[in-house]
């Protein structure tokens, strides 16, 4: 008897005589088994893989950044050098990592099992996507492999198209092409939530993880399009000479920062959302009970994505744009935090009168709350026009999105997977290493990024391959972070690889929790679930003053 | 060692810039205070294996999430208002500024006063005077950061942008390129060096420059063969100069527009673009022709031709 009540009762049909296959043996171990299936759940563990190849590449490029920052002289490496640095970390991060983290590998996992679905609405579009991805990562590395790229993520013109002696076409092909793969992922999973739903499973009946994929898809199918056009756009420049930006051809540079912007807000809200959704269910989970204010978590997602859409000019204030422009967008940027602090206080409030487990995924759900809070508030400061004139494109900026992005997205994305690490893998990972993981990541992370915020204040401008000496303090501060956080990085990866193979077996549900994917077994059959379920009750029904009675009693 | 925590305050901008900063790390200890000291209450008073009244309360769900949405946004309106105030006095520049020009190229800063002085990486200023820099790039956009005095400008290709400071005592500050303009960016650095009135006197004076700034324009005007056209009794009708500068002019296509230092430019760069009402076309474009510097004072001559009165239709 499960200490909690189940949220499906499933029909008492006679259950089969033989145990089903599991996604992992049925189809069989060959390579062609994993490269052609358009099973999700196979297609979330080939991006797991994907993704970590491009984390890898990404963080030898910071950690060598790091090294170089130590000192204020550039005395590492060269200039040329330290610019292709921030650039492969920079596009690698947010287009061959962060995006596809959350959505591309526990999305494709779970989002299925979740609603009660046997697959994805398109499973043969998802593995399409899954080779686009690949292909438009491979231009990206081989655009670094003959030399690099020293735009920065934001490839800003004229200098992209006119200056830079680099392979910019290349790396903007890479990003083009692995936007089909967003776009697509997208819409595989509007449709998939519209449509796969599970009898009885109403929308706000959906866990909140579905309604911040839902959110998440809308802007990856409406904002990638706007990134495609643009990037065309810089290489038609740089390849033909069609003035749209350079000055010299008639061209605006601020339009590329429009459009530019146009898509990488509504983007960073494409990194922040699916993190947002994993908290809010290992918050229920882990403190027995369900989430306060569920509709208003569940909207402000929905909210976050929409006004996410009219705050692009905020990167902007001293660029040029009319000062009248800055106004409206620092005030729909105050506003866009609004639904971000609602959920933060509604799951501070969830765990009144919880029964609290500090399992490792509730401690990364914890830090992202803390992390993220602080990357919120400094949201704040930057939207706060003539505080940004001081603190843009210096290291505050850079603070502020590691804060979110890291702090938020990639301890969310760990908070995630190891949540789900039993169901996918049907194995149990050493709970002690994964806490002092946690911890390690949590330490090693402020000690890196807070900092930054003070230098940033200071006056230390970002890309920087050197600097005045009075910055040196809180760059050594920064590195000696940075070591720390690596080593909080690398341990998971040991210990999840190490329990592949030597881990507990893991039951259905070892969590005790109430989402559909714990009502199948670990890891799941290729068709997620012997029978359809049906859904009776809202999501996280726990109940934690009854739970000691019924393990004890 | 040390720790510093800010930049000194070289300007009144950069202690209303701290004030900000100060304020909304308040608004911050605020909300920390607010989520993490019941977050880390109820952690531990709700820990598992802790005795504790667990039994669900029925919270006004509606009035606690209506509370906690309004409250912030007011305080959020709030902090819009005074960094939106903030940023009106940053980016609008006294009328009554003394005016240098800036001149970004990858990767060095170029500088000229009207008393005709010219700098490289270094910005010479007298110390209580009002200073407006009227910037453009000649390859990249750049930004002209000024961390002591909390003010940034991007400075951009193809149109001037502003920004203005007055310093508070005679010192050397920091000038960074803060806009990643390629492969030494983090070179594209200087000085802004604030001098007493009389030492700032002296140093044009040392400096010898042949010619102000706007007897160069007056001699490029004729060297390239604007005055053949624009000026006197020209055969070619061109339209005059005299008193156009800062004034509404109608353009063909019955549009008005400011004769700014933008609208020079572009008049100079490329003619065909706003053709003056009554004129047809015929000016050669001198993109190309003329550096930014020498465009810089080409306008400085024709808005010193500004201030004299249009002359007689015949």
């Amino acid at each position: 008897m499960n200490a909690t009540l189940p949220q499906t009762i499933t029909p008492e049909i006679p259950r089969p005589p033989q145990r089903l296959l599991t996604y992992l043996e049925e189809g069989g171990h060959t390579l062609g088994s994993w490269l052609l299936t358009t099973d999700h759940k196979r297609i979330g563990v080939l991006y797991l893989y994907s993704i970590l190849f491009f984390f890898t590449i990404a963080a030898i490029a910071a950690a060598m950044m790091r090294m170089e920052l130590i000192t204020p002289p550039g005395d590492m490496v060269t200039s040329e050098t330290y610019n292709k640095l921030f650039t492969i970390h920079g596009t690698t991060m947010v287009w061959f990592f962060l995006i596809p983290s959350i959505p591309s590998v526990l999305g494709n996992f779970v989002v299925p099992l979740m609603i009660g679905a046997r697959d994805l609405a398109f499973p043969r579009l998802n593995l399409l996507s899954w080779y686009l991805f690949n292909l438009g990562g491979l231009l990206a590395v081989y655009s670094i492999a003959v030399g690099g790229v020293d735009t920065g993520w934001t490839f800003y013109e004229p200098y992209s198209s006119a200056f830079s002696n680099t392979h910019v076409v290349t790396m903007v092909a890479g990003v083009f092409v692995a936007g089909f793969s967003s776009i697509l992922t997208g819409l595989n999973f509007i449709v998939s939530i519209h449509k796969l739903r599970a009898p009885g499973m109403t929308w706000f009946k959906l866990p909140l993880f579905l309604w911040s994929t839902y959110a998440t898809s809308v802007i990856l199918v409406m904002a990638t399009p706007v990134l495609a056009m643009t990037l065309v756009l810089v290489a038609a420049e740089r390849i033909w000479g069609v003035g749209i930006f350079d000055p010299k051809l008639g061209g605006d540079p601020v339009l590329f920062q429009h459009l530019f912007w146009f898509y990488s807000h509504p983007a960073v809200y494409i990194m922040i959302l699916p993190g947002m959704g994993v908290v809010s269910e290992l918050i229920t989970c882990f403190s027995r009970k369900p989430i306060f204010g569920y509709h208003f978590v569940a909207f402000s997602s929905v909210a976050i994505a929409l006004i996410g859409f009219f705050v692009w000019g905020h990167h902007m204030f001293v660029s040029s744009q009319s000062v009248y422009a800055g106004l409206v967008f620092s005030i729909l940027s105050y506003l866009v935090a609004v639904p971000s602090a609602i959920k933060v206080f509604n799951w501070t409030l969830t765990l009144y009168r919880g029964r609290i487990h500090l399992d490792t995924p509730m401690l990364y759900a914890l830090g992202f709350i803390g992390l993220f809070t602080i990357g919120g508030l400094t949201g704040l400061f930057l939207a706060a026009l003539g505080f940004d004139v001081h603190v843009t494109d210096t290291y505050f900026v850079v603070a502020h999105f590691h804060y979110i992005m890291v702090g938020g997205m990639v301890t969310g994305f760990l908070g995630g997977l190891h949540y789900w690490w039993p169901k996918i893998t049907g194995r149990l990972y050493p709970e002690n290493l994964g806490r002092l993981a946690a911890l390690i990541i949590f330490i090693g992370f402020n000690v890196t990024f807070f900092p930054q915020y003070v230098v940033g204040y200071l006056g230390m401008p970002r890309r920087y391959h050197a600097y005045a000496p009075e910055f040196q303090v809180y760059n050594v501060m920064s590195s000696a972070g940075a070591s720390v956080l690596g080593v909080g990085y690398v341990l998971p990866l040991i210990y999840l690889i190490w329990s592949l193979k030597h881990g507990k077996k893991a039951p259905a549900n070892p969590w005790k929790a109430t989402g559909l994917e714990w009502q199948t077994p670990s890891p799941p059959p290729k068709h997620n679930f012997a029978q359809t379920p049906i859904v009776t009750q809202p999501p996280y029904q726990y109940s934690p003053e009854i739970e000691e009675e019924l393990v004890h009693g | 060692m040390t720790f510093p925590i800010l930049p000194e305050q070289a300007s009144d901008i950069a202690e209303q810039t701290d004030n900000l900063y100060w304020g909304l790390l308040c608004l911050s200890a605020a909300v920390c205070l607010v989520v993490f000291i019941p977050m880390i209450y109820f952690l531990i008073k709700y820990r598992d294996g802790k005795p504790a009244d667990r039994t669900p309360r029925h919270l006004p769900e509606y009035k606690i999430e209506i509370t906690w949405t309004v409250i912030p946004m007011l305080i959020f309106m709030c902090f819009y208002e005074w960094g939106a105030r903030h940023y009106f006095i940053i980016e609008r520049p006294p009328p009554d500024a003394m005016e240098i020009d800036v001149v970004g190229k990858q990767w060095m800063w170029k500088i000229q006063h009207p008393e005709g002085n010219r700098e490289i990486n270094e910005l010479h200023v007298p110390v209580g005077r009002m200073v407006k820099l009227n910037m453009t790039s000649q390859d990249v956009i750049h930004s002209f950061y000024l961390p002591e005095f909390r003010i940034k400008q991007d400075v951009v290709p193809g149109r001037y942008t502003t920004e203005w400071f007055e310093a508070r005592r005679p010192s050397s500050y920091h000038l960074f390129c803060s806009e990643f303009c390629g492969t030494s960016h983090s070179h594209m650095i200087g000085r802004v060096i604030v001098m007493t009135p009389t030492d700032y006197e002296n140093w044009l004076t040392k400096g010898q420059p042949g010619s102000t700034l706007v007897q160069s324009g007056e001699r490029l005007f004729r060297e390239l063969g604007c005055s053949g056209c624009h000026m006197g009794n020209s055969v070619v009708r061109a339209p005059p100069l005299e008193g156009v500068f800062g004034k509404p002019v109608p353009l063909n296509d019955r549009e008005v527009v400011a004769a700014d230092e933008g609208y020079i430019r572009d008049s100079i760069l490329f003619p065909g673009k706003q053709i003056v009402a009554g004129y047809t076309n015929d000016m050669p474009s001198f993109s190309g022709k003329v550096s930014e510097e020498e465009l810089l004072q080409l306008i400085a001559y024709i808005k010193n031709l500004g201030s004299q009165s249009p002359p007689e239709k015949p």
